[in-house]
Order: C-alpha cells, then structure tokens, then sequence
C-alpha cells in the first residue's frame, strides 16, 4: 500500500533536489564543527586536530559568565513561561467560547507577528526609561522580555495537548467526589504535562537563541553568550567562536534528542 | 455580571500571561508610537516636544541650505533593498522548500520521522550559529570559493560576503526550515488517491501539480510564505553579520538610529512603519485562508 502511494507520488527531480537541499544544510554545521578542532590560528586552515579553541573558551570568563547568564536566563523565561501559559491554556480551551477570546488569543501570539526589531525597540525605550527612575539595572528586564516572548511558544503545544483531552476522565472523577482541586492535581496535571514539558523545552531554546531583543535590552556587561558571539563577530573572526557554536549545537541536539524520546514514549 | 461563570474563569486564568505580555512585548510598542512624534534628543532619547519631523524624514529630506524638500533617496534604497531581499528570499526557500517537503511526506512512515528531525535540528539552532556557519562558506578564503579555484572555474576568489546575494543567500539558508515544516504538514495531510484519480483521467505529471497538488496544499504554501517573509522583512542580524555596513536592511537601519544615528524618533517611526507592513502582509493572509475555507465549505 505504502509502496503503490509512492510510486504514485513520485515526481521527477523532487528527490533530487530535496537530498541536495539538505546535504547543503548541513554541510555549512558540519564544516564549523570539523574547523572546531582545527588547531590552526586561522579560521581558513587546516592544522590538525585539537581541542585547543575549546580550552581558549573554556578558559575564558567573559564566556563563563555569559554562558551561565544564557542559562540562568533561559531556564527563568521556560518556567515563567511555561506556568502562565499553562494557565492560559486552562482559561481558554475546553470551554464555551467566550467574549474577548480572539483577543486573548491576539495578546499571547502578538510576539509571533510583530518582528523582533519593533519590540526589541520598544523595550529599549520602556526600559531605558525604568532604569533611569529607579536606577535598577540587573538582570529583571530581561528575564521579563524573555519570558513574554517564550509566552506563545509555550502556550501552542500545551493547548495543542489539551485540545486533545477531552473532558471524561475529569467528570469521571468529579462523580467520585473529588473536589477540583484533586481533580486537576491527579487527572488534568498529569496528563497535560507532556505538553508542559513541550513547552518549557520550546521557551529554554527560544531563549538561548534570542540575540536582538537581548542586544537591546541588556545593561552594560550582561552579555548572554549568543550577543558575546554577535560582539566577537564584528571584530574578528576567532576559531573560539567555532568552539562556543559547536558547544551550543552539542546542547540543543541533546535537548531535542531527549524531547523526541520523552514524547514518543508516553505518546 | 453579564459573564458567566466560564468566561470568568477563562479569563482570570489568562489574566498573568496577559499581564506579562502587556509589560514586555505590547504595552511598551505604544511608547514607541508616542516617541516617533517627538523631537529628537541632543545625544540620545527625546525632547518632549511634538512633531511629526520623524515620519517626514521617513521619506524625504530637506536641503540644509534652502529648505527645499527632495524623497529620501537612501532610505528609499534601504526599503526598496528589504523588500525585494525578503521576496526572494520567500521564493528561493519555496522553489527548494517545496520538494524537500514533498521527498518527506512521500517518505516511509517509519522513515518520515527521521528526515523531519533533519530539518528540525537546523530549525532549532541558533541563527547566530548558522549565519556564522554560511560566512565561513562564502567567504573570500571559504569551502565555497577553495572549491570553484580548486576546479578552475574562477582565477580570484568571489566576493560574494557583503553583497546583496550574500544576504540571499544566508536567509534562504537560515530561513529555509520555516518554509518546509507548514509545507511539510499540509502535504502529509495530502490525499494522494487525487493523484491516482488524475492520472487516470489522463493529466501530466505537471498538470496533476499544477491543478490538484498546489490548489489542495495552497495554506501551508501562504503559511510557509508568511513565516518566512515576515522575519525577512525584519531581518537584523544576518544582513549585520553577511551584508557589511553597506548593504543594510530596515532592521540595521532602525537599530543605527538608536546608536550612532542618534535619533530615536526617526527609528521610532521607521519601527512603526516595519510593524505596519508586517501586519498588513498577516492580515492579508487571514483574508486569504478564511475566503479559502467559505469556499471549501
């Protein structure tokens, strides 16, 4: 069956081009993580293997501090994140539609349309404002910028999880005079939370990733390491930066390897 | 009172993400709406004195000497450049984004995973990464250009690094993902039986494409396209890292007025313009698929 649909759906070139496409998208990876271990100064030749620019980087404080900024950072915006769109979620699937939904709906994907540079921008201005009256410099704004644009990233797969649950399991449980507290601790949590889960995981690599809003918002010597990066690169091209890269690509294949293993289990 | 019980609940349970997101993504781009009307500061931030001068300068300029009013022809260029950069970019990643959604959804079950976890993993890393790792490619001393002097193909080096088609080139590359994936989900929902039917009644190979394929797929070929289009439009750092100083995009110019440019009303107003172009091109694309759906029904 799935054979004869395949001989059907074959159209000439199409492989062709697809399996170009993705040699060329990953070569451009693949090639930074091989000259990762390049031990020449230059980033164009090769010098034979070595973990010398990981050991440049690793030594490094300035990327010490911005990595454990990144991750601090990220780890926040996910758990903000991912509880207040649980709880948006909550309020605005399974239930009767009501007014004022499209506009809740509007607000929580509102970070998806508008381009980064606008809001970026603009909490330039609101925050240079803020810290200039109160004098606060640390590491809040951005905590609170992250976390507000991880909202919608959160909130698609958690929703997406609790579209698909309908509402026996919780009326069963109702009928056994649970009282809705014990109802939503022992049926809805669990079984929403591979969407939870989704969710953070979406919010902790959409943060690590960010580099606009984080260059606009940060105060001086708040470099995560992707703005560390974005600086390094408008002076010179080091083999360090390869190092850091690799290291960050290492990281999030590893989190989406464990995300596609822990949803196909419990899916 | 007129709200039931329901709709309360909803929208208190709503109410803190609300909250975070009118604190740190919507409230403050009414800042930056109120900023564009103001005059600009000696070195930096505003003078509360309003004037529409910003959104003048926009799309014209006054001579220093006699005042004469002329179209900003560099800015012109800079908006010109993005649009026509964003548009290519948006073709260049169907023409490819296409068939490689195609080879996916046409592949094996057990297979069909494995090659969306392909195109996931470029997706999830960071575009700063992949930006750099296309620099590295076409850059004077790259692989790109080692390879064509290696073949003989070229004498020097290509510059291609700080051009507009390096530009092209690295958002198709950073981008190309955002238009596979929603072309990817409308065709595995494809029934392929209407291929079946149309050979059968004697269509060509183009013909089974052209009417059957495309008019069936077409949302996730208007999604695919906005996803890509819209973060083009706004596109900073891979115009910063490929394009040079030279070649900018709206997004480095918007940042350049709030660093050395020094005018932040001028870049209030450019943000405000970007906003508005974005929101028409979504709009637009909410006509489209809701008209679509009438007419499916």
């Amino acid at each position: 069956m799935s054979r004869r649909d395949f001989n059907i759906a074959a159209m000439p070139g199409f492989a062709t081009i697809a399996i170009a496409a993705f040699v060329l998208l990953y070569m451009p990876i693949v090639t930074m993580v091989i000259y990762s271990f390049n031990a020449s100064d230059s980033v164009a030749l090769w010098g034979g293997f070595s973990l010398r620019w990981y050991a440049i980087a690793w030594e490094n404080d300035f990327v010490k501090e911005a990595t454990v900024r990144s991750l601090v950072l990220a780890a926040s915006a996910a758990v903000i994140a991912s509880a207040l769109a649980t709880l948006a979620a909550l309020g605005t699937t399974r239930r009767k539609r009501f007014k004022g939904q499209t506009f809740i709906y509007v607000m929580i994907n509102q970070p998806l349309m508008v381009p980064e540079i606008v809001t970026a921008v603009a909490l330039l201005i609101f925050f240079a404002a803020i810290k200039k009256a109160t004098g606060y410099t640390g590491l809040g704004y951005l905590i609170l910028a992250h976390s507000a644009f991880c909202v919608p990233f959160a909130y698609l797969p958690i929703r997406a999880r609790l579209e698909g649950m309908d509402l026996t399991l919780e009326r069963a449980a109702a009928d056994l005079y649970a009282t809705p507290f014990q109802t939503f601790r022992r049926i809805t949590l669990p079984l929403m939370a591979p969407g939870i889960a989704a969710g953070a995981m979406l919010s902790f690599v959409i943060s690590l990733d960010d580099v606009i809003i984080t260059e606009f918002v940060k105060s001086a010597g708040q470099d995560t390491l992707p703005t560390y990066m974005l600086g390094q690169l408008r002076r010179a091209v080091t083999p360090e930066v390869n190092a850091i890269s690799t290291a960050l690509l290492v990281l999030t294949v590893l989190m989406l390897t464990a995300f596609f293993l822990l949803t196909r289990k419990r899916g | 009172m007129a709200l039931s019980q329901s709709a309360r609940n909803g929208w208190l349970l709503s109410a803190p993400a609300l909250i975070l997101l009118a604190v740190g993504a919507a409230g403050p781009l009414l800042i930056v709406v109120i900023y564009s009307f103001l005059t600009p500061g000696d070195f930096s931030g505003v003078e509360w004195t309003f004037t529409t001068e910003a959104w003048f300068r926009v799309f014209f300029e006054r001579d220093i000497f006699d005042d004469t009013v002329s179209a900003a022809d560099a800015h012109l260029t800079i908006f010109w450049r993005s649009l026509k950069l964003s548009l290519l970019t948006t073709l260049a990643t169907f023409v490819v984004g296409f068939p490689m959604a195609w080879f996916i959804a046409t592949q094996p079950p057990n297979r069909r995973a494995a090659w969306l976890f392909l195109i996931t993993i470029p997706f999830w890393t960071n575009l700063l990464i992949r930006t750099f790792a296309i620099l590295e490619i076409i850059r004077n001393q790259g692989l790109l250009n080692s390879f064509l002097l290696w073949l003989g193909v070229i004498n020097d080096p290509l510059q291609i690094l700080y051009t507009d088609t390096a530009v092209l080139i690295g958002m198709a590359y950073v981008y190309l993902p955002l238009m596979v994936l929603p072309l990817f989900a409308a065709i595995d929902r494809f029934d392929f039986k209407l291929i079946e039917a149309g050979y059968d009644l004697y269509a060509s190979r183009w013909q089974v494409l052209r009417r059957i394929v495309v008019p069936i797929v077409r949302p996730g070929i208007v999604a695919g396209s906005i996803l890509v289009f819209v973060p083009s439009l706004g596109a900073y750092v891979t115009p910063r890292i490929l394009g040079g100083g030279k070649n900018m995009m709206l997004g480095n110019f918007i940042e350049l007025q709030f660093g050395q440019g020094r005018n932040w009303p001028l870049g209030a107003a450019l943000s405000m313009l970007l906003l508005v172009i974005v929101l028409t091109a979504l709009l637009a694309y909410v006509r489209v698929t809701s008209s679509e759906g009438r007419q499916n029904v």
